[in-house]
């Protein structure tokens, strides 16, 4: 019975602080500077938010077919959101989407 | 012949996995699909040691949780530079030489950079990748060499 308590509060803390990362991906891709910057954002979501989420359900499922299936979602996971994150940043650069560049830590919020 | 069967083994895994049945018929028709799948790859001439990286498997997976680290660790970074009022950010371009040797040895460094937020390869020439990067510390990380050197040794394993 306790153990089920265990099981369930790692399984809610991952998911709980998953969606807070997820959540702040997203207001990195509104704030950010420009379009290159805004991929940073979604580049937290893509790990810690979809990893943590997953990891908590792979609590909930524990042991058992469900479970390996998750982890496998997460292994591809880690191959195709740097595949993607690539392909836009280089089909931006190819179309000629200037990066906005700073020295100045204190400015960066202002392009 | 040997990618051939590597790759018929994975995929019959992950059937297997996927579908949870084990009754004759679908197994029957799991094992065709792999075949099926296999035969395609042939075709398209892309089991080699490109295509089929099994041999850097061992050598990844103790990669692997180093990486996971660094992932973490730059998630919480940028997530408070995201969530100060100020936003200290000041995003760059960077050059990194890539110092291994194979394509697939480049793809898992880009990647691995990719992976870990704050940086994002943006392009690829020849043993130069283009890294966008948040922040000064985040370039300079990459710039350090340390993972750069680490898929070096990954790379080697085959």
């Amino acid at each position: 019975m306790t153990l089920q308590l265990v099981w369930d509060l790692l399984s809610w803390g991952c998911l709980l602080l998953g969606s807070a990362f997820a959540i702040t991906g997203g207001i990195g891709l509104l704030r950010l500077p420009d379009f290159y910057a805004r991929m940073h954002g979604g580049g937290i979501t893509d790990t810690m938010g979809a990893g943590l989420i997953l990891l908590g359900l792979g609590f909930q499922a524990g042991v058992s077919l469900v479970g390996a299936k998750l982890l496998l979602i997460l292994v591809f996971l880690l191959i195709t959101s740097p595949t993607t994150a690539h392909a836009l940043a280089k089909a931006a650069l190819a179309d000629g989407v200037e990066p906005f560049v700073s020295d100045d830590p204190g400015k960066a919020g202002v392009p | 012949m040997r990618h051939a069967i590597a790759l018929t083994v994975v995929f019959a895994g992950i059937w297997l996995l996927w579908s949870g049945h084990l009754e004759a018929l679908l197994l029957s028709l799991g094992a065709l699909s792999c075949i099926v799948a296999v035969a395609l790859a042939a075709r398209m001439r892309i089991l080699d040691d490109e295509g089929v990286p099994f041999a850097l498997a061992g050598r990844a997976a103790r990669y692997l949780p180093w990486l996971l680290l660094q992932i973490v660790k730059a998630n919480i970074d940028v997530a408070r530079r995201i969530l100060n009022p100020r936003l200290p950010v000041a995003p760059r371009l960077i050059r990194v030489h890539a110092r291994q040797q194979s394509a697939v040895g480049r793809a898992l460094f880009a990647n691995s950079i990719t992976l870990t937020p704050g940086t994002v390869s943006v392009d690829v020439d020849g043993e130069t990748i283009v890294v966008h990067a948040l922040t000064a510390e985040a370039g300079n990380d990459v710039l350090a060499g340390e993972m750069n050197r680490r898929v070096v040794w990954v790379e080697q394993g085959s």
